[in-house]
C-alpha cells in the first residue's frame, strides 16, 4: 500500500513536465524519467553537473545521525553524497538520498529475508549486483541506482517473479494497490519469455478474515516473518522446495492471532486479501477518511474507506506513536457492524411493549415530560463506552442543569481515581514502553484490552528480552511471561519484597507496572491502587525522568470521561434513578434499577439496552461523526466523518443540546466550536488535537488508605476479543471470529 | 530431455485447450521428437513431485496430529547424543538428524506426529520442522513399503532407459508413483543424482583420482540405469540402502522378486561381465600403478 503513494508521488513529476526543475529531482528508475531526464538536466544545471542538488530523503522521512561523528558514515547514492548511521543498509542509504528501491520482501519493521532479490543495486566494485535490502552500507560505498545493469537485474527478477504469478489482475481484490502490478509497471519488461504452465498451489484455509489464493503468491516470506516476529504465532512457514515452495500452515490451522488482519496490508500481491472485502470494490473507487480507532482505548489511527453512504473497510495509518503502522482484527473488521441493528428513527415504546417511530419534536417532548415529574436528584446519566468527549460534556453539563450531579461513564467503576491524570493514564506512552526491561502487569490482559499495547510489549520482549510478570487470571500470552499470581496477594507479597520477582524489579532499570483499568470495578481498588503506589516507589518505578506507572484504560470513552469528571458511583446512582439517560451505554448492570425508572436510550445500535428503554434517540457512530476521543495513554485525537448519518441520526451532543431546549435548560451551544470552547474551561488538553498531554504532577497526595486489599482473585475483563462494544457486538465478521477463533 | 520438455509443453497445451490439443498431437506426429515426448509423457504424470507426499498434510489414518509418536528407548539414547552435538541454545540444529531417525524408526516415513514430537524435543513451533521436512525430499512424509525403491531419474540414468525401468516396475507392482502395494512391501519413488552411491563403489576400487575430482563427477553414471533400495524389512536397527546398477527391465522384476522371498540380492553392477564402475570384461587401461600427476613435485614447478 505504502507503494501506491510512492507510486503517485512518482508520478508527479512526469505529468508536470512543463516544470523541468521538477522532473530533474524526479530520481526515478523508470524509462519515461530516465529518458526525460538528460534534457531536464541540462536545463537546471548545466554549469556544475559535477555537484547534483541533494535531495529528500524518500516520504520526508527525517534521519537522525549519531552525536558521535565516528558512528555515522558518508556513501554515494548515484553521485549524491548522503551522510547515514552506521549499520543501514545500502537500501535505506538510498531511502535517505531520496531514491526509493523497488522490494517485495523487504520490510522495515521485519527482520530482512532477501529473497525476492528486487532491491538489487550496482554497487562499484562489486562484480554482481547485490541485494541492498540485505547489504551492509559501507564507508564511500558507491552505489549506481539507475545503471543499465541495475534495471537490467530488475527486469530479470521482475520477469522469475511474473513467471508463476498468474495473469488474473482484472479478477484479483489486491488490483490497483498491488506493488508487483506497480513495480511491473516500473521496472519490468514488456513482455515475458516463459511459455510453459504456470504454477499452481492449492489455497488455504486461515480463517473467516484473511481470504487466500496462493497461486498469486511470490514467496516474499512477510506473512511468515510478520506472524513469527510481531504477531507472535508460530503457525505459517515456508513448504516444500524450488517451484514447488508455498506458504502455509502443513496442518490445516486458523490463524488465530489478534493482529492476522496485517497480513492484508503487507501481502505485495493478492496472495492474501481481506475474505470480507472480497469482490467488494475497486480501491480507486474508495473515498478515504483518515479517523481513528475507537473499538479500544488505543485509539489506533485509521483509514476509514467508503462507497458512498457505506463503509467498506478500514485499514491503519502509520502513526509511530501509537499503533505503528498495524491495527488489531476488531478494529479492521468490526466496519460491517456500522450497518446492521442500526437505530434509523426516535422510538417510543407504546403501552403494549413496543416500539413506534415518530418524529424528533414527539420523542424529544415527551423526554422533557419525564424530566419536569422526576425529582432532580431522580436523574442519571451514563456515557456509554464509545461516546467522544463533547457528548459527555453535553451530557454532563445537561444533567448538572437538571439538578442532578449523577452523571458518569460506564466502566469507571464506583469511584475512579480521577482527581490525578497521572492515576488512570498510561503515563510510559504507547511508544515509551519500548524502553522498559521489566514489565508487571497486575490485573491486565493486554492481549485482548489493547492489542497494540500488547504488539508493542511483545516487540520490547523481543527486542530486549525484557521480563514480564503477571498477576491475573490466567491468560494467554504471545510472549515469555512468568505468572506469578491471580489476586492481590501476590501485589502485597512484591510491595513487602518477599516474592521472588522482587529481584528483578530490583535490578530494573525501567521498570514498567501496568494496572488494568478492570481493577476499577473492584471493591478493594483505593487498597490496590495504593499497594501498588508502595511498590512503584520502592522499585523506583517513578522518577523524574522516568513514569514507569501505568492504567491500561479499556474503552475510547473512559479518558475523556474521567478528564471530564464523569464520575458518580454507578451503583447509587442507578438505585435512586427515576430517570436515566443512557448515551450508548449498554454494559452498565441495570439490575438494581427500579421498575417505575424512565429509561432514554440514545446510540447507535439496538443493543443490550435498548431492551429497557422507553424512549430510543437514535445517534450517529464513531464514523459518521466529529469527536474528540482521549486515547490510554493521554493523546488526543479526533474522528472525521466518513460516511452520513444512517436515517434520522443525529450527532449525540446535539441531541442533548435539543432536548436541553425543549426540557426549558437549555445548553449554551449551538456549534462543535463552542462545545469545544466548553470542554477546554473543563480539560484544556482535550483541545489539543494530536499531542499526548503527560500528567504533570504524579505526587501522591491522597489520605494514606485503611482499606485492606481482598483474596478475591483478579477476573478477565475481556471475555470475548472480538466482541466489545455495541458496534462490534452487530458485526457478524466478528461473530464468525468468535466462533471460529476463540479458543474453547 | 528435449524430448521431454516438448512433451510436457504439449501437454500443457492439451490441458489448456481440450480437443486443439489433438489437433496440435496430430500436426506434430510427424516430427519423432514430439512423437517420442508425447509417447513418454503420456505414461509419466504431468507434475513429477519428488517427495512422496504433498507440501499440506491430509489426515489418513495412519498420518493424523492428534497421533502419539514418541522415539523408543534405544532411540531416545540416540536423540540426546545427537543433541549433544550442539548448543543448547541452539537445539534446533537437530531437526535433520531427529527426522532422520524418526524416519528409520517409523518404517521409513515420518509421519506428522513424529515431526511435532521432535518440534518438542527441539523446543521450536512445529511449523519449523515442517519446514524443514517438506524441503528435503528423502524425508518420505506418506507411507512406503518395506522396500523403498528410488528409480534414478537423472540425465544420464534416463538416457540409459530409467523410464522403463520405472514403468516396468510399476506395471509390476501395480502401483503408481508414491503408492504403496497392497501387501505393503513395495513403493516406487524417484530419486535424482545417484551419483553418491557411484562414488562409494568407485572409492572400493581404490581409484586416486576420484579424490581429486571429488563428488562431482560425471563418470560415475557409467553404470546407469540403476535403483536403490530402501529396506526398512528388518527394523531400525538392520537398515541397509543398496544400489543395483546396470539395470535391465528384466533384471529389476528379478531383484523385486528376490526381495520379495526375503533374499539379499548382490548389491552394485548387475552387469556379469563388469566388476564395480570398471569396464565390462576387464581393464582396458590402468593396468599397472598410475603415474603421479607431474606437477605434484612442487619443487620442480
Amino acid at each position: 500500500m505504502a507503494f501506491v503513494a510512492r507510486a503517485l508521488r512518482r508520478s508527479k513529476p512526469l505529468i508536470s513536465s512543463r516544470c523541468p526543475v521538477t522532473v530533474a529531482s524526479c530520481r526515478w528508475i523508470s524509462p519515461t524519467a530516465a529518458a526525460g531526464s538528460p534534457e531536464a538536466g541540462a536545463a537546471v544545471a548545466p554549469a556544475d553537473p559535477e555537484l547534483p542538488r541533494p535531495r529528500e530523503p524518500v516520504g520526508g522521512a527525517r534521519v537522525e545521525l549519531p552525536s558521535n561523528s565516528e558512528d555515522a558514515l558518508e556513501v554515494f547514492v548515484d553521485g549524491h553524497a548522503v551522510r547515514i548511521p552506521k549499520g543501514f543498509t545500502v537500501l535505506q542509504a538510498c531511502e535517505v538520498a531520496g531514491v526509493d528501491i523497488p522490494r517485495f520482501c523487504y520490510h522495515s519493521r521485519l527482520s530482512i529475508a532477501g529473497n525476492c532479490r528486487m532491491c538489487l543495486v550496482e554497487v562499484e566494485k562489486s562484480p554482481k549486483p547485490v541485494a541492498s535490502c540485505a547489504m551492509p552500507a559501507l564507508p564511500g560505498m558507491k552505489i549506481k541506482t539507475n545503471t543499465p545493469v541495475a534495471k537490467k537485474a530488475r527486469e530479470g527478477v521482475m520477469e522469475f517473479l511474473l513467471m508463476n504469478h498468474p495473469l488474473d489482475c482484472p479478477i484479483c481484490d489486491q488490483g490497483g494497490e498491488c506493488d508487483l502490478q506497480d513495480q511491473s509497471m516500473a521496472f519490468g519488461a514488456d513482455r515475458g519469455r516463459f511459455t510453459e504452465m504456470k504454477r499452481s498451489v492449492v489455497d488455504k484455509n486461515l480463517g473467516p478474515l484473511v481470504k487466500t489464493v496462493m497461486t498469486r503468491c511470490i514467496q516474499c516470506t512477510r506473512c511468515v516473518r510478520f506472524a513469527t516476529e510481531v504477531a507472535g504465532v508460530q503457525d505459517l512457514g515456508i513448504l516444500g522446495r524450488g517451484s514447488g515452495e508455498e506458504i502455509g500452515t502443513y496442518v490445516e490451522r486458523l490463524m488465530t492471532s489478534e493482529l492476522s488482519g496485517n497480513v492484508i496490508d503487507i501481502c505485495p500481491v493478492g496472495a492474501l486479501t481481506s475474505k470480507p472485502f472480497a469482490f467488494k470494490a475497486r480501491n480507486w473507487e474508495l473515498k478515504n477518511t483518515e479517523t481513528i480507532d475507537v473499538t479500544d482505548a488505543v485509539g489506533s489511527n485509521i483509514r476509514v474507506d467508503s462507497r458512498g453512504p457505506e463503509v467498506m473497510r478500514i485499514v491503519p495509518r502509520i502513526n509511530e506513536d501509537i499503533n505503528e503502522e498495524w491495527i488489531s482484527d476488531k478494529t479492521r473488521f468490526c466496519y460491517d457492524g456500522l450497518k446492521r441493528q442500526r437505530l434509523n428513527d426516535p422510538m417510543i415504546r407504546g403501552p403494549d411493549g413496543r416500539f413506534k417511530a415518530v418524529t424528533w419534536r414527539d420523542a424529544l417532548a415527551v423526554v422533557a415530560e419525564v424530566l419536569q415529574q422526576v425529582k432532580p436528584q431522580e436523574i442519571t446519566g451514563v456515557a456509554g463506552k464509545l461516546s467522544d468527549a463533547e457528548s459527555m460534556m453535553a451530557l454532563k453539563d445537561f444533567v448538572n442543569r437538571m439538578g442532578s450531579d449523577k452523571v458518569l461513564c460506564e466502566g469507571n467503576g464506583p469511584s475512579p481515581p480521577a482527581d490525578l491524570r497521572s492515576n488512570y493514564l498510561m503515563n510510559t506512552s504507547v511508544a515509551g514502553l519500548e524502553k522498559a526491561d521489566v514489565f508487571l502487569l497486575v490485573g491486565t490482559q493486554p492481549r485482548v484490552e489493547a492489542a497494540m499495547v500488547n504488539a508493542r510489549i511483545r516487540k520490547t520482549v523481543r527486542a530486549t528480552q525484557a521480563k514480564v510478570g503477571y498477576i491475573g487470571a490466567p491468560a494467554d500470552f504471545n510472549y515469555d511471561h512468568e505468572h506469578l499470581g491471580t489476586g492481590p496477594q501476590t501485589l502485597v507479597e512484591i510491595a513487602e519484597g518477599q516474592h521472588p520477582f522482587c529481584s528483578v524489579l530490583q535490578s530494573a532499570k525501567n521498570p514498567v507496572i501496568i494496572a488494568g483499568a478492570g481493577l476499577f470495578e473492584r471493591e478493594d481498588q483505593d487498597a490496590i491502587f495504593s499497594t501498588i503506589q508502595t511498590l512503584a516507589k520502592k522499585y523506583n518505578v517513578t522518577r523524574p525522568d522516568w513514569n514507569g506507572l501505568n492504567v491500561l484504560l479499556l474503552h475510547a470513552a473512559q479518558a475523556a470521561a474521567l478528564d471530564l469528571g464523569l464520575v458518580a458511583n454507578p451503583a447509587e446512582s442507578i438505585k435512586s434513578a427515576k430517570f436515566l439517560y443512557l448515551m450508548g451505554a449498554d454494559d452498565i448492570n441495570l439490575d438494581k434499577l427500579p421498575e417505575d425508572a424512565f429509561v432514554v436510550y440514545q446510540g447507535h445500535h439496538g443493543d443490550k439496552a435498548v431492551y429497557r428503554a422507553n424512549v430510543i434517540l437514535p445517534s450517529s457512530a464513531f464514523s459518521e461523526k466529529e469527536g474528540t476521543y482521549e486515547n490510554t495513554e493521554g493523546c488526543t485525537q479526533w474522528t472525521i466523518p466518513a460516511v452520513p448519518t444512517v436515517g434520522d441520526a443525529r450527532d449525540d451532543w446535539k441531541i442533548i443540546r435539543a432536548l436541553s431546549e425543549v426540557a426549558g435548560a437549555q445548553l449554551p451551544y449551538d456549534s462543535l466550536q463552542a462545545v469545544r470552547d466548553r470542554i477546554s474551561t473543563v480539560a484544556p488538553n482535550l483541545i489539543h488535537v494530536d499531542e499526548r498531554e503527560p500528567s504533570t504532577i504524579s505526587a501522591e497526595v491522597k489520605p494514606p488508605v485503611k482499606q485492606q486489599v481482598s483474596s478475591t482473585p483478579f477476573k478477565t475483563i475481556v471475555e470475548n476479543f472480538y466482541m466489545t462494544d455495541a458496534i462490534t457486538r452487530a458485526s457478524k465478521i466478528m461473530a464468525q471470529c468468535s466462533a471460529s477463533l476463540l479458543k474453547k | 530431455m528435449a524430448a521431454r520438455l516438448a512433451a510436457r509443453r504439449l501437454l500443457g497445451l492439451a490441458a489448456a485447450s481440450g480437443s486443439a490439443s489433438e489437433v496440435a498431437a496430430r500436426r506434430l506426429a510427424p516430427s519423432p521428437i514430439a512423437a517420442a515426448g508425447y509417447a513418454a509423457a503420456s505414461r509419466a504424470p504431468v507434475s513429477r513431485p519428488f517427495s512422496t507426499a504433498l507440501n499440506y498434510h491430509i489426515d489418513s489414518p495412519e498420518n493424523k496430529p492428534d497421533m502419539k509418536w514418541e522415539f523408543s528407548e534405544a532411540n531416545m539414547k540416540k536423540v540426546k547424543e545427537i543433541l549433544s552435538h550442539y548448543p543448547s541454545n541452539y537445539k534446533q540444529s537437530g531437526i535433520i538428524p531427529l527426522l532422520d531417525l524418526a524416519q528409520q524408526q517409523h518404517g521409513g516415513w515420518v509421519p506428522v506426529a513424529a515431526m511435532d514430537a521432535i518440534a518438542k524435543i527441539v523446543e521450536v513451533a512445529p511449523i519449523r520442522v515442517y519446514e524443514v521436512a517438506t524441503f528435503y525430499t528423502m524425508f518420505n512424509r506418506a507411507k512406503v513399503g518395506k522396500y523403498h525403491l528410488l528409480v534414478c531419474g537423472t540425465t544420464p540414468c534416463m538416457i540409459r532407459g530409467s523410464r522403463e525401468i520405472e514403468e516396468t516396475l510399476l506395471e509390476h507392482l501395480g502401483v503408481k508413483r508414491n503408492e504403496v502395494t497392497s501387501d505393503g512391501l513395495f513403493s516406487v519413488g524417484e530419486m535424482e543424482c545417484m551419483n553418491w552411491s557411484d562414488c562409494v563403489v568407485i572409492s572400493d576400487v581404490k581409484i586416486n583420482f576420484i579424490h581429486i575430482s571429488g563428488l562431482h563427477w560425471q563418470g560415475c553414471c557409467v553404470n546407469a540405469p540403476m535403483i536403490a533400495v530402501a529396506d526398512y524389512s528388518k527394523g531400525s536397527e538392520g537398515y541397509s540402502y543398496n544400489y543395483y546398477e546396470d539395470l535391465t527391465p528384466k533384471r529389476v522384476v528379478e531383484i523385486v522378486e528376490m526381495l520379495r522371498r526375503g533374499e539379499t540380492p548382490p548389491r552394485g553392477t548387475q552387469h556379469p561381465e563388469r566388476k564395480n564402475c570398471g569396464p565390462a570384461g576387464g581393464n582396458t587401461t590402468l593396468h599397472g600403478e598410475p603415474k603421479p600427476p607431474p606437477c605434484r613435485d612442487l619443487d620442480a614447478c
